[in-house]
């Protein structure tokens, strides 16, 4: 079995991490696009009702350093978001209306 | 009925006469001969925002910004001394691209003492001087002296870094801001440090672009979406009104008001804003800055909720209610293309919790600007087609007719200028 990549209470996310423990918005933004509606929705019913908890266990560290563990964790939430809108709001992976427009983030704050 | 206080002439446009209320052309939004007007006659004599002063935290700092649709790119640099300068990124030798890492066509930043060419290696110190030329003794009566790199006008204000490509600028910086984008001079956008940056190339004409950013009366149909996840919040027709609008000498801004995201309804909100205290009008908990923040809202409306400065030509600095701002540039790369820039300010996160707070912010500004990009490649081949001349603008659109009349102004004078003076 691997090596857990999360936080012990959370251990029932680990089918998650593989897929979903990404640093950067350009991964999560193409990890999005190319799942299923389906895939999504089962992230987000899996992680979201614990999401709160989730929170509050990252808040117990400081952001510029926190256990490998627990950064995973942050970045798990931060696809939860990412999936919230498809999931959410437009129903679908893709934005509405938005054709073949890319709008790419190419700065950000780490972790 | 007016939702807010009109002014005494009963509309905001006719409170600015010069205006009119005709309908407005938007052919210098498709013709290729005048955006080869618009790029003399406006970008090579504005001040032009290139970066912020957060960028050069050391003397020695540089980075380098491209300028395509002048087919122009600037070094800026903190010189030893601790000065803000900028020069053309060209070696004086043969004319290569001076700073570059990967590839000459991406920009790039870091610190340095000197800067050396890739290609022959002649180096330059931080004020721009040739300090060395690989086997000088090679060349021809050269006087070294004088072989520096080629300085671009470059001021700051309120820590925003801008160059003038004129020879010679009509206006200092701060008086070509002017007293209402001044008035924000003590704002404390040093402290919101935090950045998301964003870059988007668009079929579209700048200013198509910027037109729709400066009105909000397409949010309701346009962005249904944002307004919530319920049918009574996903209303369409749910009529929009800015609250204040004002105009500057080529500048212009409007302020939004209405009823703050953090004191609706649970049951109007989607559970993601619920649960990061977030949305699309930035994280819900602000920072503190402090009692008096100079210049925003300044006709004071309740409930404020934006002030959308729009500085002249391609500069647009958002500042929320809740302690945060956005700029926005549009640079032309051909009439019917730009690059769209866009930058999130924030204080910094302290927490994972706020990190997510900002994270959500990010996103819904690139989700519902999606939808402007695309919709807004369909207005560019609307107007291409020339089925119609003149479009009619409303109140709410009267920065739209501003904006407008200001680049055929300058382009007007611009053109008369030339007249009077034939090219030699």
């Amino acid at each position: 079995m691997n090596a857990a990549l999360l936080p012990r209470e959370f251990a029932e996310f680990e089918p998650w991490a593989a897929t979903w423990c990404l640093a950067r918005e350009s991964e999560r933004w193409a990890q999005r696009l190319r799942s299923s509606m389906e895939e999504l929705q089962a992230f987000y019913d899996a992680v979201f009702p614990r999401a709160e908890e989730a929170i509050a266990y990252c808040d117990r560290f400081p952001l510029d350093s926190m256990p490998a563990d627990a950064e995973r964790l942050l970045q798990l939430l931060h696809s939860l978001l990412m999936v919230s809108y498809a999931v959410e709001v437009w129903k679908r992976p893709e934005v509405i209306h938005c054709g073949s427009a890319r709008i790419d983030r190419i700065l950000e704050p780490r972790p | 009925m007016a939702r807010f206080q009109k002014p005494a002439e009963g509309t905001w446009t006719e409170h600015y006469p010069s205006l009119g209320t005709a309908p407005v052309s938007f052919e210098d939004s498709i013709s290729p001969a005048f955006y080869e007007l618009e790029r003399e006659a406006i970008f090579k004599r504005a001040w032009l925002h290139v970066g912020r002063i957060e960028q050069l935290p050391r003397n020695g700092s540089y980075f380098t910004k491209e300028l395509p649709g002048l087919r122009t790119a600037v070094i800026v640099s903190r010189d030893m001394q601790g000065r803000v300068r900028a020069f053309h990124n060209v070696c004086r030798h043969r004319g290569n691209k001076l700073l570059w890492e990967e590839t000459p066509r991406d920009e790039t930043c870091g610190n340095a003492r000197q800067f050396v060419c890739k290609y022959h290696g002649w180096r330059y110190g931080l004020d721009g001087a040739c300090t060395y030329v690989h086997q000088e003794n090679q060349f021809f009566d050269l006087r070294k002296d004088e072989l520096g790199l080629a300085p671009v006008h470059c001021d700051t204000w309120a820590g925003f870094i801008f160059v003038n490509l004129s020879r010679e600028p009509r206006q200092t910086l701060r008086d070509y801001l002017g007293t209402m984008v001044g008035a924000l001079e003590g704002y404390p956008f040093h402290r919101m440090t935090e950045r998301y940056s964003f870059r988007s190339e668009n079929n579209s004409n700048w200013k198509v672009f910027s037109d729709a950013f400066q009105e909000y009366y397409h949010v309701p149909p346009l962005h249904t979406h944002q307004l919530g996840p319920t049918p009574e919040a996903q209303n369409p027709e749910y009529e929009f009104e800015g609250a204040h609008y004002q105009l500057d000498g080529p500048h212009r801004m409007v302020t939004t008001s209405g009823t703050h995201k953090h004191n609706w309804p649970r049951e109007h909100l989607y559970p993601a804003e619920a649960l990061t205290r977030s949305g699309n009008t930035g994280p819900w908990d602000a920072p503190d800055l402090g009692e008096k923040l100079p210049g925003v809202n300044p006709s004071g409306i309740a409930r404020w909720g934006i002030d959308n400065f729009q500085v002249f030509p391609n500069l647009e600095i958002l500042i929320y209610e809740r302690g945060w701002f956005v700029t926005y540039r549009y640079w032309p790369t051909s009439h019917n293309t730009h690059v769209f820039e866009a930058d999130l300010h924030f204080v910094p996160a302290r927490s994972a919790r706020e990190r997510l707070a900002h994270e959500y912010a990010a996103l819904t500004f690139k989700e519902y600007g999606l939808q402007d990009v695309g919709t807004l490649d369909g207005t560019q081949m609307g107007l291409e087609q020339g089925a119609f001349r003149q479009f009619p603008l409303n109140d709410q659109e009267i920065l739209v007719r501003h904006f407008h009349k200001t680049v055929g102004d300058w382009v007007d004078a611009y053109a008369r200028v030339r007249a009077e003076k034939p090219a030699q």
